[in-house]
Parts: structure tokens; C-alpha cells; sequence
């Protein structure tokens, strides 16, 4: 039995060991993701990336593929399912797209276009969390962490520190900074560690830049969320790749 | 219901119509039912200075454009300016400041072609008591096509300018600390300069329109006319200036109160006093004391503040404005829309010499500086002078923020012109229509951004009450959408 699979009808190869996500990012096909990140252990907690497997949900960044799987991603149930986490998301946090130099930048603002989300459907939640600004040249903003754990492991697994963890549970799960202070400007992250760039929303950001890169020319006003391998522009002017 | 001394009535009229935002008007009747005070409520967004309060200085620029619909740009700038003292910058290059004057002249001239042409303009085509359902902007297309569509045209030809720029017709973004964030193409350049001789000839005529109306209509100067202070931004040499300068208050026969201030010092010559009854301040000039201390800004009082306009057309109206009081002040509160439309035809003239200047595409944006704890920004927003004031931690984050909104500025003389107002035409508890539309008439004459954050701009359900000191409702009156007039009682 050769190793391919089907997603949404269309077979396409994997190598032993890769998960569906693996397989269809591979085969340029998007399986919408948010927690995922090509090269890091993948974490499976924004199921943005469910998918159905024989009639069951699955996360296709954590379920390893095998031969002959038939994979539902592209359905209109399924995106409706999505739209709904990325609803929920915004209203769990301060999402306020207009006053983040994130914007245009940001993959859960990304998504929210893309499943065309118009509002946040449920009420938010407005929480109140702590700012940490005590680094030289970074800003952890709690209020827009979606938990995603990106940082935490890019800190692990590329930049050989361990910076971040997620602490608490449910509702009072919150980012924190591995240091006796608690503070990021006691830990050891730099401007130039992968940890303080992969952040998809604006809770990492550095600090002193306003919306350097103009309307018109910011990641997603170029890309759209689904092409495979966005290299974001970040918020340098001079980062800007395609220009 | 509101309390009030015990010998006086209420009459209440909520919301205003056509005035940006939301506001309710209180006439506070003595025994005589004269009318002792006039209170305009005004739902001010003071929240915002609450709300910034630890989040990074970086944002503030952003987060204020939502402080109004009509006047992003405004905010913008005038955080934007506040940002770079934080970021120890006091001079911009040539070119970001040029483009920041650019987006400046863009709002202020589309800001004020909304105003006169889509507000004050049906007003004046059809007179203060006509039919409210034809008294909007879609009566003046339809009866006066020509000038409702050079209105249309003005307004859009500004956010035009506004998209160059930010990027976006609002909410857009241009300004980041020190500088701007992108410089504009020549393709763009040259994309404005296409109807820019027609936006200074509609800008013109609109100037004559307004000139005729007032000169023509004698029994428009006394109406909500005060006799006041004015506070307003001046050029090095005194001309009218909008973007960066020293700041001018005159008394009403034009003596001096201060000039060439240093706007950083601005809480030294400016106090604001807090009334129990309403959320918005009352700033006075220090100088001047609590009682008399109050101010005009916007306009009128720029117009009449400044020795010279440095575009020719504009001042050449100028000077046709000031001959009208024979080279004193023009305090009529009505004139306010002949100020407006004089600062509009500046506004595209300037536009017009920023174009065709060599440095407005270049590419030298940014400049950067060593961090300071606060800064104030200061800009003459369409409104009138729009204070900005932040104060950081070591960290970059606010500690404290003060706003100075123009319409705030104003609030006193607002009230002054409803009372004069109310005095001309209320009769007994009688709410008539005439005195409705005399007292919107009044208000809008200062173009108030109510709340800074709605944006209302059709006609709005506008409902009277005359309450009498017990509380009993002695007579109600609502207009309602369609303009038509019911009593309730
Ligand atoms: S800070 Fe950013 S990268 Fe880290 S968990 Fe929160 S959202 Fe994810
Ligand atoms: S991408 Fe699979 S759970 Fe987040
Ligand atoms: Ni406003």
C-alpha cells in the first residue's frame, strides 16, 4: 500500500512519521492552523485545524497520517466550527486590531478574515491582565496571548532557553515568564531569538515601533493566510521582503 | 431626572440633531421663565485617558483614531506629535513633516466640507424653519445640485489625500515615532494634482457662498453671537498655521493675552474647571480667572486670531472678513461657517503648493532621539486647538493622559449661544418648532464632535420637555425621523 492519503478527495503522498498537517502543507494545501509551526513539536491546542477522519474530529497537526485516510477539511461545516474558535478567541482576549501595530501582520486577524468573521459573535470577555514591559526591547502584552505556546516552544527547541510556560488552567491559563521576578526583562530572550519574532498574534512585540510598515504592504495585505510559507514582513520597514 | 434649584424649570431637548455625535439640551427657566442657564450635554469619551493608562506609548497614535469618526487624522497628528517628544524628537525631516501637513490640510478641508456642505448648508439654502425632510444634504442635491455635488466632491478629494497617505480613507496609519511611514510615489503626487485647480475653485466659491449668505442676511450677525476670548495656533510670523506653532489668545477687542506660547507649557495658561453637571470640562485661560477665563477655538477664532493667511486666495478672503467688522474681531457665531470655508480654501491651496514641492517625495522619513518621560502634542484640528499630553514610565508605558478635545474647548461659548438663543425665541413652556431648529442652528454653528466617537449624520429623533421645578412634564415635543412634529401631551 503506497503512503498517500486523501484531503477532501485529492491523494497526496507522506513520508512515514509526518502528521496530516505535515502531508498537506507539504502538498500545498490548507488545513487552517494557528498552534502549528512547521519545524517545532506541534501542540494541538487551537484546533483551528480540525479536520474529520472518518466521520471523526481530529487535529490534523497532532494525528499522524497514514495510508489510504480520508480526510474532510474544506467543508463548509468544518470552516463554520473554525470560525466559531477564532470568534472565541478574539473575545477571550483584548483583540483591538485597530490600536496593535500587529495589524495586517497578525494570523488571528488573518483568520478572521479568511472564515469571514464580521464580529465577535459572543461577548467578550475584556479581560484584565498584566502588561510586562521591564525588557529593553520587547513587550509581552497578556491582554492578546492566545495561548498558542509558539513562544514557549521556539524558545525550547531553537533558541535552547526556556523562557516562556503557560500557567493555570482554563479560563485563568496565562503566559508567564520563567524567572524568580516573573519578568521578561530579568530572563535571558533577545530581539534576535526566534521566541521574540513567532508570536501569530501581537502579545510579543518590540518595543518603540509604531506601524512601520505601511497599509497596503503588511503581510497579509500582500498574502492570504492560506498560501503555505508566509514569511511575515514584521513590523521593520527595512524586514519588508518584498519590496 | 435631574436635580436643580428648587425656582427654576427644565426644558430639555435630546439629542440634538446633526451634530456629530449625541447631545441633549437643558434650559434652566427662573419664575419669569427667562431663560437663566443653558446646559449642553455632551457624552465626551473620557474613558480614553483611562484606558491607555499602562499600555505602550507606541500605540497611543493608533488607539486615539477611534476616538472619532470625523477627525481621525487629528488625533492622530496630535499623538503622533506627543509621541515624538517621548522618543526626543523635536524635529521631523522635511519630508515627514511635509507629508504630516499634507494629511493635516486633507482633513481639515474634507472635515469642513462635511460640515458646511452635508450639516450648516440646508440650513442656509432653505432657511432655519423649513421643511425638515427636505433640509438635509439630499434636498440640497436635489434643488441645488451644483453645490450639493461640489460638497460631495471637496469631502472625497480630502480623504483622497488621507488614503495617499495613511493608506486607508480611516483609520489608516502615517505617522510612527519620529516620522512618518511611507513616502508618497510620484504616481500619487501627481494623482492629486489632477483636480486639485477645481478643488481650489469649488473651495472659493464655497468661501463666496458663505460670504453672501452672511452679508446678505443682517439678521444673522446678533444670532448666538458673543463677544469672547479666542485661543488659537500661529505661525512664526503670526499667519494662520494649523499643524505647528506658538499659541495666541486674544481678548474680544483683540488685546493680548499671551502669543508665541510654547504649547508644552500649556497647563501653566490653561485650567479646566470641572461642573457637576456635565462630564465634559470647562477650561478658562488662567490669565484671564475661572469667571471670564473662557475661550472660542476653531475657525472663527483662528481666522480672527491670525495676522495673515500665507495662501493668497485665503487671504484675500481674510481680508474681505475682517473689513466686515471693519478690521476688529467678527464675533458673530454664525460667521463661524464663513471661517470655516475661508480655512477650507487655504487648506487646498496649501495642498496644491505641498504638491508641487520636490521634498514632499522624499524618502527621508525617520529620525530618532534619546527617550523622555512625556510628551504634549498640539495641533489645530478642525474643530479648533486639540490638546494631546502623556506621561510614560521608564518602561514606555503611560502613566497618565490628558486630552484638551477642541469641542471642549468651546463648551462654555456653546452654552452661551443656546441661552442667547432660547431667550430670542422661547415663549412661555412653548417648544416650537422655530425654536427646535434656532437652537440646532446655534450649536452647529461650532461644528461640536460630541462624543468623539459617533458619527451621526442623518437626522436624529429630537425630543423637548419643559418640566416644571416639581417634575411634572408641562409639555413634550418629539420631531421624529421624518421631521414630522408631534405633541405628546
Ligand atoms: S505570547 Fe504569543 S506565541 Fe506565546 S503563547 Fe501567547 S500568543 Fe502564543
Ligand atoms: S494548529 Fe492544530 S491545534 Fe492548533
Ligand atoms: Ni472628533
Amino acid at each position: 500500500m503506497s503512503n498517500t492519503l486523501f484531503i477532501d478527495g485529492q491523494e497526496i503522498p507522506f513520508a512515514p512519521g509526518q502528521t496530516i498537517m505535515d502531508a498537506s502543507l507539504e502538498a500545498g494545501i490548507y488545513i487552517p492552523h494557528l498552534c502549528h509551526k512547521p519545524g517545532l513539536t506541534p501542540h494541538g491546542s487551537c484546533k483551528l485545524c480540525t479536520v474529520e477522519v472518518d466521520g471523526r474530529s481530529v487535529s490534523a497537526c497532532t494525528l499522524p497520517a497514514a495510508a489510504g485516510m480520508k480526510v474532510d477539511n474544506n467543508t463548509p461545516a468544518l470552516q463554520e466550527v473554525r470560525k466559531t474558535l477564532v470568534q472565541m478567541l478574539f473575545v477571550e482576549g483584548n483583540h483591538l486590531c485597530p490600536t496593535c501595530s500587529k495589524t495586517g501582520d497578525c494570523t488571528l486577524q488573518a483568520l478572521g478574515y479568511h472564515f469571514g468573521m464580521l464580529d465577535g459573535h459572543f461577548p467578550p470577555f475584556y479581560p484584565r491582565r498584566e502588561v510586562d514591559a521591564s525588557h529593553p526591547d520587547l513587550v509581552l502584552d497578556r491582554d492578546r496571548c492566545v495561548l498558542c505556546e509558539l513562544c514557549v516552544r521556539a524558545s525550547r527547541e531553537q533558541d535552547g532557553k526556556n523562557v516562556f510556560a503557560i500557567s493555570g488552567r482554563g479560563a485563568s491559563a496565562h503566559i508567564i515568564v520563567n524567572t524568580s521576578s516573573g519578568k521578561l526583562g530579568d530572563s535571558d530572550l533577545t530581539l534576535d531569538d526566534a521566541a521574540a519574532h513567532i508570536c501569530p498574534v501581537g502579545a510579543i512585540l518590540p518595543k518603540n515601533h509604531g506601524c512601520e510598515v505601511p497599509f497596503g504592504r503588511r503581510t497579509f495585505d500582500l498574502h492570504s493566510v492560506a498560501e503555505s510559507d508566509v514569511a511575515h514582513v514584521g513590523l521593520q520597514k527595512t524586514e519588508h521582503h518584498d519590496e | 431626572m435631574e436635580h436643580t434649584a428648587s425656582n427654576t424649570r427644565r426644558i430639555a431637548i435630546d439629542p440634538v440633531s446633526r451634530v456629530e455625535g449625541h447631545g441633549k439640551i437643558t434650559l434652566l427657566l427662573d419664575a419669569d421663565n427667562h431663560v437663566q442657564e443653558a446646559r449642553l450635554h455632551i457624552v465626551e469619551f473620557r474613558g480614553f485617558e483611562k484606558f491607555i493608562q499602562g499600555r505602550p506609548y507606541t500605540e497611543v497614535p493608533y488607539f486615539v483614531q477611534r476616538l472619532c469618526g470625523i477627525c481621525p487624522v487629528s488625533h492622530h497628528l496630535a499623538a503622533a506629535k506627543a509621541v515624538d517628544q517621548i522618543v526626543g524628537v523635536d524635529e521631523l525631516t522635511p519630508t515627514a513633516t511635509k507629508l504630516r501637513r499634507l494629511i493635516h490640510f486633507g482633513q481639515v478641508l474634507q472635515s469642513h466640507a462635511l460640515h458646511f456642505f452635508h450639516l450648516s448648508s440646508p440650513d442656509f439654502l432653505f432657511g432655519f424653519g423649513s421643511n425638515l425632510a427636505h433640509r438635509n444634504i439630499v434636498g440640497v442635491l436635489e434643488d441645488y445640485p451644483d453645490i450639493g455635488l461640489k460638497g460631495v466632491k471637496l469631502r472625497k478629494y480630502g480623504q483622497q489625500v488621507i488614503a495617499a497617505i495613511a493608506g486607508k480613507r480611516i483609520h489608516g496609519a502615517a505617522a510612527i515615532p519620529g516620522g512618518m511611514n511611507k513616502a508618497l510615489s510620484d504616481d500619487e503626487r501627481k494623482a492629486l494634482l489632477v483636480d486639485i485647480a477645481d478643488i481650489i475653485r469649488w473651495s472659493q466659491d464655497a468661501v463666496t457662498l458663505n460670504e453672501t449668505i452672511h452679508l446678505q442676511h443682517p439678521e444673522n450677525h446678533a444670532f448666538a453671537t458673543l463677544s469672547t476670548n479666542y485661543l488659537g495656533m500661529v505661525g512664526a510670523q503670526g499667519e494662520l498655521e494649523l499643524y505647528h506653532g506658538g499659541l495666541r489668545a486674544r481678548r474680544a477687542d483683540g488685546s493680548d493675552i499671551f502669543d508665541q506660547f510654547d504649547y508644552r507649557d500649556y497647563g501653566s495658561a490653561i485650567r479646566e474647571e470641572v461642573r457637576n453637571w456635565s462630564y465634559m470640562k470647562f477650561p478658562y485661560l488662567t490669565a484671564i480667572g475661572k469667571d471670564n477665563g473662557w475661550y472660542r477655538v476653531g475657525p472663527l477664532a483662528r481666522v480672527n486670531l491670525c495676522d495673515s493667511i500665507p495662501t493668497p486666495l485665503a487671504e484675500a478672503a481674510r481680508v474681505r472678513f475682517r473689513a466686515f467688522a471693519g478690521g476688529a474681531y467678527v464675533h458673530d457665531t454664525l460667521a463661524f461657517h464663513w471661517a470655516r470655508m475661508i480655512e477650507m480654501l487655504h487648506c487646498a491651496e496649501a495642498i496644491q503648493e505641498l504638491l508641487n514641492d520636490p521634498d514632499i517625495t522624499g524618502t527621508d522619513l525617520v529620525v530618532t532621539g534619546a527617550k523622555r518621560a512625556q510628551g504634549i502634542g498640539v495641533i489645530e484640528a478642525p474643530r479648533g486647538t486639540l490638546f494631546h499630553h502623556y506621561q510614560v514610565n521608564e518602561q514606555g508605558l503611560i502613566e497618565k493622559a490628558n486630552l484638551i478635545v477642541s469641542t471642549t474647548s468651546n463648551n462654555q461659548a456653546m452654552n452661551e449661544s443656546v441661552r442667547s438663543v432660547a431667550n430670542q425665541y422661547l415663549d412661555g413652556h412653548e417648544i416650537t418648532e422655530g425654536l427646535l431648529n434656532h437652537l440646532e442652528v446655534a450649536v452647529r454653528a461650532y461644528d461640536p464632535c460630541l462624543s468623539c466617537a459617533t458619527h451621526a449624520l442623518g437626522k436624529m429623533p429630537l425630543q423637548v420637555e419643559v418640566v416644571s421645578a416639581t417634575g411634572e412634564v408641562l409639555n413634550r415635543v418629539s420631531k421624529n425621523m421624518d421631521g414630522v412634529v408631534e405633541c405628546a401631551l
